[in-house]
């Protein structure tokens, strides 16, 4: 199987710059620097390339909208705030990788002729932090940040930005809120980040994975990286693989590989060969699948949707029968109301409230109504919101329900209990 | 308290505490003022100028939240919104050791619920505590991105990944 990301991964000195450079490296931002910026856009473009953060929207046609030839600064941020739960794929590729991220960054920063970056770093990550730093410096030292990049007479700062714990920074208006250096709440769409975003001027926010793609495109040709993947979802993608696996990973695989083959042949199967219950596809925000319908489908965008879930950022949750699902929807409702940022009523209230119900469900003191006064805060926050985030709890609350309400009604208490009190 | 009294006391705690001329250590104080030049702006050094801070002192305190707010040229109200927002600035000292045990999906998953009643019962304390004697304190956080090696504990920035509760509190027992 083609590696776009990992061709490279556990070679000798793959974190160094010398050891980047015997690989091929750099040799992507040359060919870029010697195209135009609109030539570089259009290879992304034709690669099919989709944001690997979780949104997945076209990576080329994103840097297409920034204004050409204004006044204002553009800026370029890469989201590096990995804090989707199930998902540890930027992580690995900063720690082994991070000349080849930062090249990625460096080719889009040209394309979009951004004059500064800000590489935005979750503030629990160390090694990845130190390694970006040394990176940054090293590629300072060589010439290859700072002004007239390669006789490009294209100049570029970089700044590695350090977040302080806060799940909604990873949104991108969120991250640039924090950039700017205020708490970090998302803004409303439109204006759109490419037109004004940070500071008020251009602003392109792409995650790490996206970025460490685009050298491999440049060298090889988006052409190249079309084909592979399927028709719809191109190239290739890291999932990390956590919970009820005998090999838990992050693993780099085609577009459209087999659910099955990822567990059973990348993974080693089920953990302990206990069987599995339920397989949530793309981070936690994105809808539960039971077990025998996800290991039916590919991993690709549509296939995914079509079988009810999201590939999101591709961080696959395994969930062994002997879970409570009620106990794991618990878990990730507190953490939803915990990061909610607080400026939308329905997410706010609505997490918080989603949140203790859930617990004391949980706990078997729910109270009659419960679930259906859940189902209503999942509807009602939907989409009534600034961002994403208090969808990204409805979906776990809709889907735990439609594949596992049984488990939920289970620890409800009887009507004779609950008369007796 | 008579109403001058109140006037007074008002006044004492509002006295500008630059006279105390709170200072980085120099390399911190050279770090931002590089920092100061690039950035767009002095407001976008906040959170570097906090992280600083908390480097230097272990937390962030009142003091220090009025020297970033006079550094970045903000209201200190907007310091102290930005300090409360997120979760990794301390609004009290730490301790030596800050204990970080996932609690979120994939680590309980794997057993996070054991490590966390290990590494409890070990240092004594619950979550968001400090020991009395300041060497360690303990947090419950949400996923620090290790899932895959679930169960991980992070202490202070070092991350402690496939743990069993024996492990956690070897690692404990093994700070000095």
């Amino acid at each position: 199987m083609t590696k776009v990301l990992f061709e490279h991964r556990g070679k000798a000195d793959i974190e160094t710059f010398d050891g980047w450079k015997a690989a091929g490296g750099f040799s992507a931002l040359e060919k870029a620097l010697k195209m135009t910026p609109e030539e570089v856009i259009e290879e992304v473009k034709s690669s099919g390339l989709r944001g690997r953060g979780g949104a997945g929207f076209p990576t080329g046609v994103k840097w297409g909208f920034v204004p050409k030839g204004g006044e204002k600064p553009v800026y370029l941020c890469i989201n590096a705030d990995e804090s989707e739960p199930g998902t540890c794929k930027d992580r690995v590729l900063m720690e082994e990788l991070p000349f080849m991220c930062l090249e990625g960054a460096l080719i889009a920063a040209y394309a979009i002729q951004a004059k500064m970056a800000f590489w935005y770093i979750r503030g629990e990550f160390d090694l990845s932090e130190r390694r970006m730093r040394q990176a940054v410096e090293v590629l300072r030292e060589k010439g290859l940040i700072g002004k007239n990049v390669l006789g490009s007479g294209w100049d570029i700062d970089f700044g590695v930005h350090r977040g302080a714990g806060a799940y909604v920074c990873g949104e991108e208006t969120g991250l640039i809120s924090s950039v700017e250096g205020k708490q970090g709440q998302p803004k409303l769409k439109p204006p759109f980040p490419a037109l004004e975003g940070a500071f008020g001027c251009p602003t392109i926010v792409n995650n790490v994975e996206s970025l460490a793609a685009v050298p491999w495109i440049v060298n090889h040709g988006g052409s190249k990286y079309s084909a592979l993947g399927t028709e719809k979802s191109k190239g290739t993608k890291l999932f990390s693989v956590s919970g009820a696996v005998n090999k838990p990973g992050v693993y780099e695989v085609e577009m459209g590989y087999p659910m099955a083959d990822l567990i059973n042949k990348e993974c080693g199967g089920a953990l302990n060969g206990i069987g599995l219950k339920a397989i949530i596809p793309g981070g936690s925000s994105v809808p539960v699948m039971p077990a025998d319908v996800a290991m039916k489908t590919n991993l690709d965008y549509e296939s995914v949707q079509e079988a009810g879930s999201l590939l999101g950022s591709g961080g696959v949750i395994v969930i062994d029968e002997n879970q409570s699902m009620p106990e794991l929807l618990d878990i990730l409702g507190r953490f939803y109301a915990h990061e909610s940022c607080g400026q939308c009523t329905p997410c706010r209230e609505g997490t918080g409230w989603g949140a203790r119900i859930l617990h004391r469900v949980h706990e078997g003191r729910g109270e009659q109504q419960d679930l259906e006064t859940l189902d209503r805060i999942a509807r009602f926050m939907s989409g009534t919101t600034i961002c994403f985030l208090a969808s990204s709890m409805s979906m776990p609350i809709q889907s735990f329900f439609k594949h596992f309400k049984h488990e939920f009604e289970a620890l409800m208490p009887t009507i004779d209990a609950v008369a007796g009190d | 308290m008579s109403q001058d009294d109140h006037i007074q006391a008002a006044n004492a705690d509002d006295s500008p505490v630059t006279e105390k001329t709170l200072r980085l250590s120099p390399e911190r104080e050279a770090y931002i003022d590089d920092l100061q030049k690039r950035y767009p702006t002095k407001l976008a050094t906040l959170l570097p100028v906090l992280w600083a801070i908390q480097e230097q002192t272990g937390w962030v305190s009142k003091e220090w939240m009025e020297y970033a707010a006079q550094r970045c040229e903000c209201p200190a109200s907007h310091v102290l919104g930005v300090v409360t927002f997120y979760t990794m600035y301390h609004q009290k000292p730490a301790g030596k050791y800050h204990v970080q045990v996932c609690r979120n999906i994939s680590c309980h998953l794997r057993g996070a619920p054991g490590i966390i009643e290990a590494v409890e019962k070990k240092l004594g304390l619950e979550h968001k505590c400090v020991s009395a004697d300041g060497k360690f304190s303990l947090e419950h956080v949400e996923c620090l991105a290790g899932c895959s090696w679930a169960p991980v504990m992070q202490i202070n920035r070092t991350l402690h990944e496939e743990l069993t509760p024996e492990q956690a509190v070897r690692i404990l027992d093994e700070l000095e």
